[in-house]
């Protein structure tokens, strides 16, 4: 097999809790970042993404208690990221059981933090998140925006990925804020021109609606991992549908555990 | 049971290793990260992980003593290698501008190239990073009841090139066919993360806590 075009679902952490609720059947408490952490690790997710929406300072420490957690219990690559501003940030959470910190808004005020970072930690450890909004049609341009897609940057988004890449960041997380929340698809155009510009891994995210969106970020996009958030929380699908529908078009992916499939059958 | 000390040279979070061995560890057995030569002498089990560049890694095996004690424990307990923990079993890395190594097994641990391309002409991304599959070259002890689907999470810009074909027990695809597994006598060793690699990365390290080779 090739290597696998990963599958990542995405929580909402907001003082320690899932937050936009996940709905699995029988589970117990919906808002539990280390039983939804290992029922997706259970259901095939190929790696986790936590993304800290905490708006104060005071409740951040919840967040590494929960990272904590689900490290010493979930045994696949773990991204969290929201609010990391330091090198001493992204240690914390390294230290906690992060795999990969993301690193968002503080790239845009201060780029070498991302440079001090992967030298301290290796860039295998760095993630940037991009966040994209479309400004020009002919040819296609897309703007870096921060703080939710609020407040534009100026910066272009493919060369702010390439500078990100030079600076040492080992992946890249790219978000269309045009498509984010929409369910139309993936910003197809946006994805392929950042990922084919850079040598690392970029997964693609925002506006994931259907299977096929997740097949079309692969195979349209170029991305390498596909980000998704509501889908999956709301089992309007599967991991394991995910991956049987991108195997079906021919996408490399990691098996799911028999089990599930087994258990998708009763 | 005795102990299985986790080798901490100061290269990266040894955290997940140490939960991971410890969630499949035979009870009584004590899993212990330690960067002291005495351990590693006393214990049962020696598990070598790491990360980083291959420079300082050596440089950090030697700032703690523990060439010695970690060449004794691979040649005669139950070993296992991880990832740099692998690489720097060989002679020499090409990482760094050129590196010395352990040199336990003869071979060099080269770069991907750049210029690799996917069946459909893409380039691939380096680093190889992600979940891939291993190809068995052999039967071995540590595979009792993972598929031979599996997949194993991997990330690395380079790969070991054993010179000796018969340590090579399993070889995985990207770009080029590398050896990702390297297994002699006591020793097993991976180029994949076994504690990033959910279910069947945990068998493999049941298999190890549980191996008599």
């Amino acid at each position: 097999m090739a290597l696998a075009k990963r599958i990542i679902p995405c929580m909402d952490i907001d003082a320690g809790r899932v937050v936009k609720g996940v709905k699995f059947e029988s589970i117990r408490d919906a808002g539990d970042p280390v039983e939804i952490a290992r029922r997706y690790d259970a259901a095939g997710a190929d790696e986790l993404c936590f993304l800290d929406i905490t708006a104060s300072s005071d409740e951040r420490a919840a967040l590494v208690h929960v990272v904590e957690q689900v490290a010493a219990e979930v045994f696949i690559p773990l991204t969290v990221g929201g609010g990391i501003r330091s090198v001493d940030d992204v240690r914390t959470m390294l230290n906690a059981g992060a795999d990969k910190v993301s690193i968002n808004t503080a790239a845009v005020h201060e780029p070498e933090l991302v440079r001090r970072a992967a030298e301290w930690v290796g860039s295998q450890c760095i993630v940037v998140a991009i966040d994209a909004k479309q400004v020009g049609e002919d040819p296609a341009r897309w703007e870096v925006f921060t703080h939710g897609g609020r407040r534009a940057t100026g910066l272009d988004a493919v060369e702010w990925a390439r500078r990100m890449v030079a600076l040492g960041a080992g992946e890249l997380l790219l978000t269309s804020m045009d498509r984010d929340g929409t369910k139309a698809g993936f910003d197809n155009p946006l994805t392929r021109a950042v990922s084919d510009a850079v040598s690392v891994p970029v997964i693609a995210s925002g506006g994931v609606g259907t299977l096929q969106h997740l097949c079309d970020g692969v195979t349209e996009g170029h991305a390498d991992a596909v980000l998704a958030a509501s889908i999956f929380h709301f089992a309007e699908y599967t991991i394991a549908e995910a991956k049987a529908e991108m195997a079906r078009q021919r996408i490399p992916v990691r098996p799911v555990p028999d089990a599930v499939i087994e258990s998708a059958h009763d | 049971m005795g102990t299985i000390a986790v080798v901490d040279y100061g290269m990266g979070n040894l955290r997940s290793v140490a939960k991971a061995l410890e969630h499949v560890a035979p009870k009584g057995a004590r899993v212990r990260i330690t960067d002291r030569a005495d351990d590693i002498t006393g214990a049962e089990r020696v598990v070598f992980p790491g990360q980083g560049a291959a420079r300082d890694c050596m440089r950090a095996i030697d700032a703690h003593g523990l060439r010695e004690p970690l060449l004794e424990a691979a040649r005669t307990r139950p070993f296992f290698g991880m990832c740099m923990g692998l690489q720097v079993l060989l002679a020499h890395s090409e990482e760094n501008g050129g590196t010395d190594c352990l040199g336990l097994f003869q071979g060099t641990v080269r770069a991907f190239p750049r210029d690799l391309h996917d069946g459909h002409g893409r380039r691939l991304k380096i680093p190889h990073m992600g979940w891939n599959s291993v190809h068995r070259t052999r039967a071995h002890p540590l595979w009792n009841g993972i598929a031979e689907t599996a997949c194993f999470y991997f990330v690395h810009g380079y790969h070991a090139a054993p010179e000796e074909p018969d340590v090579v027990a399993g070889t995985t695809d990207y770009g080029r066919r590398f050896c990702s597994v390297l297994a002699d006598a006591n020793l097993f060793a991976c180029q994949f993360h076994p504690e990033k690699s959910s279910r069947d990365g945990l068998r493999l390290l049941k298999n190890f806590v549980e191996w008599s080779p």
